[in-house]
């Protein structure tokens, strides 16, 4: 494990009108607690809603999500499966038509690829092609990113591929304060959601709410507002990129962090007001770079009056465009870390 | 058929082969334990037998296609230990020059065409394998391992259902140690037995006591011969047992001390020492030794390793496409 697994997101600077911040009071409890939370509150308040995938029963899930809920639910409810990820996504589509609100857990994001055909043909698409005659209200969860020396298969960040189908929702969860709000958006919403949790953030905690506030999906947030510079960072960057503002502080250097955490529906306008008054963007990402969702970002930015207040070419930070490597040293090297974005903010400061 | 404990230097390379596996996985399991190792592992001790007898039932230049639990196929095909522990402690030096890592480890040299991460991954392409040496013209033959679980994928059926009607020279050796992960065969199939998923492609499916080592290596061979005289695949099952959890985050719920005390008296290894001293083909002595040697083999495997260069991260772009 590398350091990262014990860095917290408690730093999160909270907005005004940020949804969830209100209500009971919130309970420090880590990422994957929150989940199993905002699983059991959505399984006690409606009987439609269901949990399948992999080892989720008395393993407690390979990460340890599910946990107790198949002790609590029963395995019904908590359907453990053999290893067929595309048998186990289209039997929860067929569920979702049918009138429930199955939420698969698929144990890496990487095995989405076995469940494609049932994620971007079917699952994404029946609600057009039946004219809006049938819905198909699933969420599926998956662990995404590097950091555990899994290597190039258990590693990838597949966002972009998502993002990129109309009729997926998807969303990246960057804290233990919102995972569960926004999975219980996910839950309400009669669409198909890809709900994307990085792996490094299961054991990182936070304050979160006692009550089954939702987060809008399609809600971006803005984390630090800085005066010159605007990072826009996705999942496990954000917190990174927080942790780099702290540091940019001391140096003058003033930042303002966005998060996204639904990259479709994507939320512009927060992202390109930040950019038009700090007139600098810094995308972030963990996946590689080439046509990757950052460069949707970017493209927005351009396409928008935001354009003429840049002081400063627009500047990606992405992974490498190569497999995640097994070795530390080399897995450290291959996505961004604290440091990269310290030098890429410098950098651009310097420059403009 | 010839057993492999038939003959005193038959005998002595089986136990070799098992005797590394086991002293692998256990320094693999202690370096891991002490922190020194990154990443996950899963360990196929208790599993020696199955890879053994099946890789001693292939020519040198024969193929295998291995699995995330896939160390002892690549010793059992003949990799170099040093070169394993070295792709395991992320030295330049190691197999994939650690880029791969455990679940990716493989000599290529020895016919390994690749560990894998993914569940069943390996499955289809043993069958394209299998079609390349047809199209070629060359007489060899591949070995598929997988576990019970992969049997849930679709990649299994496809694969060999595609090995079934072009008669390609493959063997499915599945190692049927109960679980997929936490999830066991009782619960992940309504047949008794992987074998006779066979029966729904028009192939051979034969199951075999996997812990030991002479009926693999005789159900296999019987299956290679087969392969290689162009009739087609056959689908070998050796019933195993995994004596550690399933990888480093496993805490064993799903299964009792007691079922696993059962299989540790199972152990395909001692049981293959009584048989070759019961039949005078080794002495307790010669036994002794290639233990001893076995441990002095990896232990110096892990130090040679150890003290090579880091993986260096530098060309990690051009790695990415091989060049013409
Ligand atoms: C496509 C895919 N799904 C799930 C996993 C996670 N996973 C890794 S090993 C494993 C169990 C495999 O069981 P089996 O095939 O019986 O092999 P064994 O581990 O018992 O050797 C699972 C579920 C994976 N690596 N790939
Ligand atoms: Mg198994």
């Amino acid at each position: 494990m590398t350091t990262n697994t014990t860095q917290t997101t408690g730093s999160a600077t909270r907005t005004a009108a940020e949804p969830g911040a209100t209500g009971s009071e919130p309970r420090v409890m880590t990422y994957s607690e929150a989940i199993r939370e905002a699983i059991g509150e959505a399984m006690t308040a409606d009987d439609r809603v269901f949990m399948l995938g992999e080892d989720i029963g008395v393993y407690g899930g390979a990460f340890g999500v599910s946990g107790d809920l198949y002790h609590r639910f029963g395995p019904e409810r908590i359907r453990d499966t053999p290893i067929s990820e595309l048998g186990i996504v289209g039997a929860a589509v067929g569920a979702a038509l049918a009138g429930m609100r199955p939420i698969v857990e698929i144990q890496f994001s990487d095995f989405t690829c076995q469940a494609m055909d049932q994620i971007v043909n079917q699952a994404a698409k029946i609600h057009f092609m039946l004219g809006g005659a049938a819905q198909v209200p699933l969420v599926l969860r998956a662990p995404l990113g590097s950091g555990t020396g899994a290597a190039a298969q258990h590693s990838q960040s597949l966002e972009a591929w998502f993002a990129h189908v109309p009729g997926l929702k998807v969303v990246m969860p960057s804290c233990a304060e919102e995972v569960k709000g926004l999975l219980l958006a996910a839950i309400d919403d009669p669409n198909p959601v890809v709900f994307l949790e990085h792996k490094l953030l299961y054991r990182t905690s936070g304050p979160v709410p006692a009550g089954s506030e939702r987060i809008p999906l399609g809600s971006t947030a803005v984390r630090r507002t800085g005066r010159d510079l605007t990072i826009v960072a996705t999942g496990i960057m954000v917190s990174r990129c927080l942790e780099a503002a702290e540091t940019l502080a001391h140096e003058g250097i003033d930042v303002s962090v966005v998060d996204p955490r639904t990259l479709t529906p994507l939320d512009a306008r927060p992202i390109l007001d930040d950019v038009s008054r700090t007139g600098r963007a810094l995308l972030v990402q963990e996946a590689p770079g080439h046509v990757g969702y950052m460069a949707e970002i970017a493209s927005r930015i351009v396409e928008s009056p935001a354009i003429f207040r840049l002081l400063a070419p627009i500047r990606r930070l992405s992974g490498l465009d190569a497999p995640i490597p097994y070795a530390p040293q080399l897995e450290t090297a291959s996505v961004p870390q604290v440091d990269s974005i310290l030098e890429a903010a410098r950098t651009m400061l310097k420059e403009s | 058929m010839v057993r492999l404990g038939d003959d005193p230097a038959t005998a002595r390379r089986t136990l070799e082969a098992m005797w590394r596996i086991r002293r692998f996985e256990e320094a693999v399991d202690d370096l891991f334990a002490r922190g020194l190792m990154h990443g996950t592992m899963h360990l196929s001790i208790g599993q020696e037998a199955s890879a053994t007898g099946a890789c001693f039932a292939l020519r040198d230049d024969d193929a295998i296609t291995s699995t995330h639990r896939g160390h002892g196929h690549c010793i059992a095909k003949g990799a170099d230990l040093e070169r394993m522990m070295a792709e395991l402690l992320a030295k330049e030096t190691g197999y994939c020059r650690g880029r791969g890592g455990s679940m990716h480890i493989a000599d290529v040299a020895t016919g390994n065409l690749g560990a894998n991460g993914i569940v069943g991954g390996g499955i289809p392409i043993a069958a394209g394998a299998g079609l390349a040496y047809r199209l070629q013209g060359i007489d060899r033959v591949v070995v598929s391992f997988f576990g019970d679980g992969a049997t849930n994928e679709g990649a299994f059926h496809e694969a060999v259902n595609l090995a079934a009607i072009w008669k390609l020279p493959v063997v499915f050796v599945c190692e049927n140690n109960k679980y997929g992960m936490s999830f066991s065969t009782e619960k992940s199939m309504a047949v008794e037995t992987i074998a006779e998923r066979s029966g729904g492609y028009g192939l051979p499916g034969v199951t075999v006591d996997g812990n030991d080592v002479e009926a693999v290596n005789e159900a296999v061979t019987t299956a290679v011969d087969r392969a290689r005289a162009g009739d087609g695949p056959t689908l070998v099952e050796a019933l195993t047992y995994r004596w550690k959890g399933h990888s480093k985050s496993d805490k064993n719920l799903y299964r009792t001390r007691e079922e696993i005390s059962e299989w540790r008296d199972k152990d395909p290894i001692g049981r293959f020492e009584a048989l070759v001293v019961e039949r005078g083909v080794l002495t307790a002595t010669d036994v002794e030794e290639i233990r001893a040697a076995a441990t002095n083999d990896v232990r110096d495997a892990a130090r040679r390793a150890n003290a090579a260069p880091d993986a260096n991260p530098d060309d990690l772009l051009d790695a990415v496409f091989a060049t013409a």
